[in-house]
């Protein structure tokens, strides 16, 4: 029936579909971590500005979409006048070829017909020709968009990609764009056609006859109030539905991330009572919004045959008077036809064209969102070689909840071997991000081999500071891949060094394909420790000046672990290496220990002069001691 | 085709009540649709032209004439919402009736089957999917109210002049024949079209997913190039639809209007010649009017239908998918602690034995450390003893009972299992504590207290009702791996299951869960150990190595084998 490839694409187009309606799902869920986010700011700024202001907005971030618009009015005309074309051939060959004063004129009516054929076939062509460089144009203007907007997303910091549900920023690429895409190519055409269309269509009217064609216009009038209230009623509907499927899915994410807790913990009836109860939401919302769609079109027929009734009558009783003739009152009849079809077909668009400027907005309102953590212009580039770090007064608060650093003083000298220790929650894995520039310290400065890191070049510091964090994310793709991708040009030969060198060559000889097995979604075919191993090997490709390692051998096994640290030590002669770990078996060989507590450094100095001083650390060590060894008593 | 049409027949017997109304305003509206064109071309006989050639009419027949033609308007338009109404109804529901069955799956389902379904494509299966499988149940009704309209207009026409009939036979099936040859050549660059929509989706999704790493290795140039590339693509695929488009829209207005001209060009000859009325005429060319769109409708039938059976597809390979086996007779666990008993047990992920023949017994209220190299398969044997997997051999029996016989809510309520990688929902920390049960907040804090997770969450700004983001990120590691435990504490297992539950927290807090474990938890215990204090809070060790447990015994007993001593006293060996 159809080629496997195509049924991933539609898979995976599906999934773009999940993501707009996973992005939709009620803001309520989340407001308590939203208060600085993309979405409220602005977007509300946006929203409140209305669709005009989006467009014209939309328009200057787009400036290859004017080029679009003058390509779309030619199309718009083009396709209007062959409308128009046959009621005005009706009304000529009526009064003119066949009832005229000179009766039936074949000669007459051969000519009006092939000239009308003629201007038929030319206007075809016209259109063809224009809806090609449109979609030219179009798809060029979107292709940009899209890459900006990916490449913004990619700018924005860390704190903008957590509050924000993955869904919806995958939405920004795909499925926002795809409206635009739809409405440049479908609905702008639409409206600008359809007004043309009627304007034009009350134009010849008027031409037959003014008074008929004001009572005809007349009668159409309050079909444009009426419609305003049912859009308002129908774009309301669909908000809730949306709201309603993106609840859906959420219990069905739900479901599908968390099986393993739903079986383990028999939550299967508890899920079925949800899924149940959001299934039955969205069907009430899908019925809500089907009896305002049920009635959209049957109110424009209504209108549509009571102007016919009322140009029938008027016409018959008063048209003599007025100077109508018969083919004229007949060209009226088509004309109030298709007078119908512009209307109806925008009834019908208006709800398209909300989707696309809801999008336009979106995307708007991400381009809109300002880059926390800028990058320097002419910015400075870090010496090769371990590199010193200095915290001076170091303050951090996440968007939301309290301070986390409260001013962090420390000298890192270079080429330290460096533990950071303390209690979960204390802030070790804020101070790595900021290490990484993954923010900026809210006050205090960070300085990097001496320059502010707020100073260097964005391309130096992601060569020379190098972070393996706590919780290690693989790409769906081969061992040797993820471990690439820190220093594209590797040979696998490297690679495999890279996985000797730290002791693990006999791990990936066991594992079946070796350096080319698939690691999974996230790296789920791996054990929790081997995801870790990858990671490792991967930090240590490159040649970074400062490494960061962030609980990065938490869950592999002791003698691993040991042999690994080992290795570590040994390749990184020459590098600064930041240790976050709540296994002091790294404190132990470090040059410096660094104890974190409630955002404070509250101790510094060697494991042994720590140990000494019998504070904080040596509690710590004691606890650790008494985790790990067998007591001598024993 | 044929499974199109078994697919639509399914449905539509799904949801017959809804359908059939649907149907009924389907007809009523192509009924009145060709009555409405009767009644213009009688109008313009009647009225029309006695008003402008016999110097007017009787203000009884203008009348007549407004009523006739608002009352076709009127009940087409009962026909329109009733068919809009009810096929959506009808449509709706069916949705709904995939989306419970793909639900019911997923819950019955075994968890390895997760293992090879992307995330995307299961929330695509329960949404999209089940979306799709009905959508050609929309054009249906209208569809077969088109076939009327097509049929009952043939026949007026035919009455009314066979040359104008000639003239509609000639058009008519040319407009379907040019609608199915676009159908058919657009078809392919669509689904390209979409197949590289979801490439970009799933650039997109998984470089956001790994918005940490890109960020720390400076990968944001790559995966814009690599974006780049697959928009490129689809704009490439986008244009050739375009092309095909450019053709076949502006086609699909022309033509008619060809045709009407044609008809305009014998229709006056045939009205001069008096073979026909002017009201004929202006008949046959509103009919041509409504004749034009119906084939469109044909047409979208059509187009959905290939889709639609696409869609069912992967519904219904969710809907094979193997249940667990549930327990025809289940026998009760008995009373008291429960033992775990592995009886030759062995497992495989894919070509990887991951355990061999594995047999062990804890006894009840025994605390038995597990513990092995990195990938060594501990999670695995978590996995097993908590019936998430089936052994591919042997069989797992706790209190004597094989766990496909126990009762699944029973066996919930005895047993829990603190996962290595600690899972939250994106909901309340109470709800993610409490699961959905009513829990006092007393028991809450008590377990909160033993996992010594209270003090954080009291300090969060609204404590027990702080809602958590996705896969609560905004928790440090240690914090919810406490939350975590603190879940599993709570329904005070009988058996509990503790996979490395401690790894992200500090010595001092582990030392002080470790101590309230001891004294407050009765349960039959396997903890999967690195750290010496854990595995010297068990009663007993078992060690894992290569698939089989290789070492077994107090943890005095196994310091005596080197291989074991390698491993745990790893630690002891450092420098100080
Ligand atoms: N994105 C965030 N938004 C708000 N608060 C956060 C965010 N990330 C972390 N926090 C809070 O900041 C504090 C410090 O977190 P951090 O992750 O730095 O701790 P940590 O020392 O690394 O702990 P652990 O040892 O458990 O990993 C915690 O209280 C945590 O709840
Ligand atoms: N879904 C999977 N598909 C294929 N292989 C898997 C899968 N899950 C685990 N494995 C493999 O099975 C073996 C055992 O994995 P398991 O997670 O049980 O190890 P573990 O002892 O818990 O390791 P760790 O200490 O790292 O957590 C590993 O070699 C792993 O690569
Ligand atoms: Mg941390
Ligand atoms: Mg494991």
């Amino acid at each position: 029936m159809s080629h496997p490839e195509e049924d991933l694409g539609e898979l995976e187009e599906l999934d773009a579909i999940v993501d707009v309606l996973v992005d939709s799902a009620p803001p309520g869920s989340h407001d308590q971590e939203r208060r600085h986010s993309i979405t409220s700011d602005e977007e509300d700024a946006l929203s409140a500005a209305g669709a005009i202001a989006v467009l014209r907005r939309g328009l200057a971030a787009t400036p290859e979409l004017r080029q679009g618009v003058v390509l779309t009015l030619a199309l718009a005309v083009a396709t209007a006048l062959g409308k128009l074309a046959v009621p005005i051939l009706i009304q000529q060959i009526l009064d003119r070829g066949v009832f005229g004063k000179d009766g039936y004129r074949p000669g007459f009516v051969a000519a009006a017909c092939c000239g009308a054929a003629v201007g038929i076939i030319a206007l075809y062509f016209i259109s063809r020709a224009t809806f090609l460089r449109l979609v030219r144009s179009a798809e060029a203007s979107l292709l940009g968009l899209r890459v900006r907007t990916f490449h913004h997303i990619q700018r924005l910091s860390l704190a903008d990609h957590v509050e924000q549900r993955r869904g919806a920023l995958v939405a920004r690429v795909t499925s926002d764009v795809e409206t635009l895409a739809q409405f440049t190519e479908w609905g702008a055409v639409a409206w600008i056609v359809d007004t043309v269309l009627i304007v034009t269509t009350v134009a010849v009217m008027v031409v037959y006859s003014p008074p008929l064609a004001a009572v005809a216009v007349a009668v159409f009038l309050p079909l444009l109030p009426a419609l305003g209230y049912l859009q308002r009623r129908q774009l309301a509907a669909y908000d809730e539905l949306r709201t309603a499927v993106g609840g859906t899915l959420s219990e069905v994410s739900e479901l599908v991330t968390g099986a393993s807790v739903v079986q383990a913990y028999g939550l299967q009836r508890r899920t079925r009572r949800r899924l149940d109860r959001a299934a039955r939401t969205q069907y009430k919302a899908q019925m809500g919004a089907a009896k305002w769609f049920a009635v959209m079109f049957p109110l424009s027929d209504f209108f549509g045959a009571l102007a016919l009734a009322t140009v029938i009558s008027v016409g018959a009783l008063n048209g003599p008077a007025w100077g109508l003739d018969l083919g004229k009152l007949v060209a009226f009849v088509f004309l109030v036809n298709l007078l119908l079809g512009p209307i109806a077909e925008l009834s019908e668009i208006l709800d398209q064209t909300q989707t696309a400027i809801a999008g336009w907005r979106k995307i708007l309102g991400v381009l809109a969102t300002p880059i926390d953590v800028t990058e320097p212009e002419n910015g400075i580039t870090l010496p090769t070689g371990p590199l010193a770090v200095d915290f001076e007064d170091l303050r951090f608060t996440y968007r939301t909840g309290g301070e986390v650093l409260r001013g962090i003083n420390l000298h890192l000298p270079a080429g330290a071997y460096v533990a950071v220790v303390g209690e979960t929650g204390s802030g070790k894995t804020t101070i790595a991000k900021l290490l990484c520039r993954l923010a900026d310290p809210t006050a205090g400065t960070l300085r990097v081999g001496g320059i502010d890191l707020r100073q260097v070049a964005p391309e130096s510091r992601r060569s020379t500071v190098r972070m393996v964090p706590q919780d290690g994310f693989l790409f769906d793709t081969t061992i040797a891949e993820n471990v690439r991708v820190g220093a594209p040009e590797t040979s696998d030969a490297a690679i495999q060094s890279a996985f000797d060198s730290l002791g693990l060559g006999g791990w990936l000889e066991d594992v079946p394909g070796g350096l080319h097995a698939p690691v999974g979604e996230r790296g789920g075919s791996l054990s929790v420790g081997e995801r870790q191993l990858v990671a490792l090997a991967r930090a240590q490709l490159g040649n970074p000046g400062l490494l960061v390692l962030d609980e990065a051998t938490s869950s592999v096994d002791p003698k691993t672990e040991q042999a690994l640290s080992e290795a570590l030590e040994r390749l990184t002669a020459g590098r600064t290496v930041v240790n976050i770990a709540h296994r002091l078996s790294s404190a132990e060989r470090a040059d410096l220990v660094v104890v974190v507590d409630n955002g404070n450094v509250v101790e510094t100095g060697t494991h042994a002069e720590l140990v000494a001083a019998g504070g904080t650390y040596a509690t710590l060590y004691s606890s650790w001691l008494g985790n790990t060894r067998v007591l001598r008593d024993d | 085709m044929r499974r199109g049409g078994a697919l639509l027949w399914l449905s539509v017997r799904a949801q017959a009540g809804p359908f059939a109304l649907a149907i009924v305003g389907a007809t009523l509206f192509a009924v009145m649709a060709v009555v409405g064109t009767v009644v213009i071309g009688r109008i313009t006989d009647k009225v029309i032209i006695p008003a402008f050639e016999e110097g007017g009419v009787s203000n009884r027949a203008v009348a007549l004439a407004a009523a006739a033609v608002i009352g076709a308007s009127l009940l087409r338009i009962v026909g329109v919402v009733l068919r809009r109404y009810f096929g959506q109804m009808a449509q709706r529901r069916m949705q709904m009736l995939w989306f419970k069955r793909v639900t019911d799956r997923y819950l019955a389902v075994p968890l390895s089957w997760f293992d090879d379904q992307p995330t995307g494509q299961l929330l695509a299966h329960a949404d999209a999917d089940c979306e799709r499988s009905t959508i050609a149940m929309q054009p249906l009704p209208f569809s077969i109210g088109v076939l009327i309209i097509i049929i009952v207009s043939m026949t007026l026409l035919a009455f009314v002049d066979p040359v104008l009939l000639a003239v509609a036979v000639c058009l008519f099936p040319g407009l379907a024949l040019i609608n199915k040859a676009y159908t058919k050549r657009v078809e392919g660059p669509a689904a390209a079209t979409q197949a590289r929509v979801g490439d970009v989706s799933a650039v997109a999704h998984e470089s956001f997913e790994g918005t940490l790493l890109v960020k720390t290795l400076g990968l944001e140039a790559r995966e814009v190039a690599r974006l780049k590339e697959k928009a490129d693509q689809l704009r490439q695929e986008r244009l050739i639809v375009g092309r095909l488009r450019a053709g076949f829209e502006p086609g699909l207005d022309a033509l008619p209007s060809l045709g009407t001209i044609a008809l305009l060009w014998l229709g006056a000859g045939r009205l001069a010649s008096g073979a026909i009325t002017t009201g004929q005429l202006v008949q046959a060319m509103v009919l041509f009017g409504i004749l034009a769109f119906p084939f469109r409708i044909v047409g979208f039938l059509l187009e959905e239908l290939p889709r639609a059976v696409v869609a069912n597809d992967r519904v219904q390979q969710v809907l094979v998918a193997p249940k667990r086996l549930l327990p025809t007779t289940t026998v009760a666990l008995p009373t008291g602690p429960l033992d775990v008993v592995l009886d030759a047990v062995s497992f495989t992920h894919g070509p990887d034995a991951v355990l061999r023949d594995v047999s062990a017994r804890v006894a009840p209220g025994e605390v038995v450390a597990l513990v092995g190299a990195t990938g060594s398969g501990k999670s695995t044997l978590c996995s097993l003893i908590a019936h998430l997997i089936d052994p591919d051999a042997g069989s797992v029996l706790i209190g004597g009972v094989p766990l496909p016989e126990t009762d699944p809510v029973e066996f919930h309520r005895t047993t829990a299992l603190v996962f290595q990688e600690s899972f939250l929902f994106s909901d309340s920390v109470r709800e993610n504590l409490s699961l959905g049960d009513d829990i006092d907040d007393d028991v809450i804090f008590a377990a909160l207290d033993i996992a010594k997770a209270r003090s954080f969450v009291e300090r969060l700004p609204h404590g027990l009702d702080e809602k958590l983001g996705e896969r609560g990120v905004t928790l440090s590691g240690g914090q919810r791996q406490r939350l975590s435990l603190a879940r599993a504490l709570l329904r005070q297992p009988r058996v509990l299951l503790l996979d490395d539950a401690t790894s992200a927290v500090d010595a001092t807090v582990e030392r002080a869960i470790l101590d309230g474990l001891r004294h407050s938890v009765a349960a039959t215990t396997v903890i999967v150990a690195h750290r010496i204090s854990t595995i010297a809070l068990a009663d007993r060790v078992l060690m894992l190595d290569g698939g089989r447990i290789t070492a077994e015994g107090t943890h005095h007993e196994l310091l005596a084998q080197p291989s074991y001593a390698a491993l745990v006293r790893a630690y002891e060996q450092a420098p100080l």
